[in-house]
């Protein structure tokens, strides 16, 4: 491996590195913030109990997620399984606000 | 990432821990010494002795001086606290809030004649106690910082379990004579290992006391971001009364407290007075948390202008509201009891130690061979180890000592004594950069011994009473460990085994360079 490539070869894995933390760091709260605003509305106990439960949650659910992206195969397998996760995460709190909104006006 | 599952969280554990370890270190120094925060405080405020107990009248009576005082010097003040005496503490403390963002202000009053009392005017325990979640920043910032480095801390400890598959073998594994790497490495796990659920309990309800505002966002789809109303429907407030906008005059205190106290059985602790001057003022009770682990203080709200009840708390939380306050009471530890406490206390140091040696693991197993320069990255690691693990004992030594010496009457006292803790901590680390390494280690340990004598002296010279003697006493043991690590430190020459073998292997040399990836793939492959 001549030294051009070598040096090339460093800054991707720097950058897959560097892609990492930002994924683990952004998706890992991002995934935990989306968990806790839908689990406050859909879980099935009063509205104070599902904050809080939801809420403790969060916490073990980042730590999960950060843990996940740094063991994960490659930056975009990690990159992708997060997206997923947070578009159906997504879609759901979505739909759930919707129906909160059309439905019972209380 | 990287060769697998075990190297990759391997990979993990090495740089979450060094990214974060300096403040780490702070915080877990700062709150182990806030399970003493109240004997601090004590010691700090030699002036106040113990009394006999207040009765529900002496109470009734300090409440009023403290409205009184309120009203001259903080009439527009949106909020009032006021803590009331106790046997062991008693002095009536006034704390008030005029504007957000401005640092609120705040009076000591003696709680029989309600003139203002001659204590020093100091911080005590409380300046640590802040310090352990907002690093004496604008409170936001400082939060926000700590839980970052918190939430770093668990994934830390996650990655640090999974990359020990010999967790229970390590428990008794302390190779101090093979090398200078494997013994840091030892230390490092038996601090981690055997502190381990006081590790994860501890970052994990530390984040959870300020939960709503590091994860706001249930409350925002379910409360629409309403804090106050989800605190009280979860039953850990009284329900919060806006202002009325309208003028208001404050009923008589006196008749309040002999009412709240004659409702609750536990000791009455402080008094909250919101919008004192507004037709909606609202006067709360805080009741001492009865016996449990639950941070569960019992409340009774009264209406400011008539004085008349609105609202008792007293227990009653339902599971998910109990599991949060249980939490909050795990870290506070405001249950233990002395023998408690001092198993908490230790617990604590071994978190310190625990982050301590795995900041020195990371610097050890990086050393370059004799001859080669070390790398910038390496020298500045050092430093900051040595003027972090060295510089913050030495900085509250300095603290403890700043409160003898500085004469009492000065202006701005307390603003002093924090200056001087800085003002160490400053001094300190700077010499760690201009020193040699392994003598500014010595060199910042015996400073630290030399320190935290000093403060027990001082005490001793100027106040030299019987009471404080257990306080000087740890004083003198942590300033015995500092000289003990000093002459380990100085003493300190590595096996000559190791240091043949390295010679005579040059594979070993070429892996000491790349070590914690060396050490762990030969861990691994040794434990598969």
């Amino acid at each position: 491996m001549n030294a051009v490539s070598s040096r090339r070869a460093e800054w991707t894995t720097r950058l897959a590195v560097a892609g990492r933390v930002v994924l683990a760091a952004g998706g890992g709260y991002g995934l935990a913030a989306l968990s806790t605003a839908l689990l406050s509305l859909v879980l099935p106990l009063s509205r104070a109990e599902a904050v809080t439960s939801a809420t403790l949650l969060s916490f073990a659910l980042m730590v999960g997620a950060a843990v996940y992206v740094f063991a994960a195969r490659s930056l975009g397998r990690a990159a992708i399984s997060m997206a997923v996760l947070a578009g159906i995460l997504g879609g759901t709190l979505w739909l759930v606000m919707k129906m909160i909104q059309t439905g019972s006006p209380a | 990432m990287k060769n697998g599952f075990r190297q990759s969280m391997a990979w993990l554990h090495t740089w979450s821990g060094l990214v974060v370890g300096w403040v780490l270190f702070a915080v877990f120094v700062t709150g182990t010494a806030s399970y003493y925060r109240s004997d601090i405080s004590l010691w700090m405020r030699p002036e106040l002795r113990q009394e006999a107990a207040f009765s529900p009248e002496d109470l009734a009576r300090a409440a009023e001086f403290g409205v009184a005082h309120l009203q001259k010097h903080a009439g527009n003040a949106r909020t009032w606290f006021i803590t009331l005496p106790s046997a062991d503490n008693p002095v009536l403390d006034l704390f008030w809030r005029t504007k957000p963002g401005t640092p609120p202000s705040q009076a000591a009053l003696d709680p029989r004649t309600g003139e203002v009392s001659g204590l020093r005017e100091t911080k005590g325990g409380d300046f640590l106690y802040r310090f352990h979640f907002e690093l004496h920043m604008p409170p936001i910032w400082g939060r926000w910082i700590v839980g970052i480095c918190a939430m770093i801390m668990l994934v830390a400890l996650v990655s640090g379990i999974v990359i020990h598959r010999r967790i229970f073998a390590d428990f008794f594994t302390f190779r101090r004579d093979k090398s200078a790497q494997r013994g840091w490495l030892d230390a490092h796990n038996v601090t981690g290992v055997l502190g381990l659920p006081f590790h994860l309990m501890i970052t994990y309800t530390g984040v959870v006391t300020l939960a709503l505002m590091y994860m706001p966002w249930g409350v925002t789809t379910a409360y629409k971001g309403d804090n106050q109303a989800f605190f009280a429907e979860s039953g850990q407030i009284t329900a919060p009364r806006p202002p009325a906008g309208r003028p208001g005059t404050l009923a008589p205190i006196g008749p309040m407290v002999r009412e709240a106290i004659a409702t609750v059985p536990e000791p009455l602790e402080r008094l909250s007075i919101l919008n004192p001057k507004d037709a909606a003022a609202t006067v709360v009770a805080v009741f001492e948390e009865p016996h449990g682990l639950s941070h569960e203080h019992p409340q009774v709200a009264f209406d400011g202008v008539t004085g008349a009840v609105v609202e008792v708390r007293q227990g009653g939380l339902k599971p998910a509201a109990k599991t949060f306050t249980t939490m909050v009471g795990l870290h506070e530890a405001h249950f233990a009891g002395p023998a408690l406490r001092v198993l908490f206390f230790l617990c604590g140091l071994m978190g310190c130690a625990m982050v301590a040696t795995g900041l020195v693991l990371w610097s050890v197993s990086r050393m370059p061979k004799a001859g080669e320069p070390a790398f910038f990255g390496l020298r500045l690691v050092q430093a900051l180890n040595v003027g972090t693990v060295v510089g913050l004992p030495a900085a509250v030594a300095v603290y403890l000592l700043a409160n003898r010496l500085l004469p009492v009457g000065i202006a701005d006292r307390s603003g002093w004594e924090i200056r001087a803790f800085f003002g160490a901590w400053i001094i300190m680390a700077l010499a760690a950069l201009l020193r040699p390494h392994r003598r500014a280690w010595t060199e910042g340990a015996i400073a630290v011994a030399a320190l935290f004598v000093a403060a027990a002296t001082a005490d001793a010279l100027t106040i030299g009473e019987a009471r404080f003697l257990g306080f000087d006493t740890a004083l003198l043991v942590l300033a015995a460990l500092f000289a003990y690590a000093a002459r380990k430190v100085s003493t300190y020459a590595p096996p000559q085994r190791e240091r043949r073998s390295r010679q005579d292997s040059p594979a070993l040399a070429a892996a000491s360079r790349q070590p914690a990836q060396a050490f762990r793939t030969q861990k691994v492959l040794n434990e598969a």
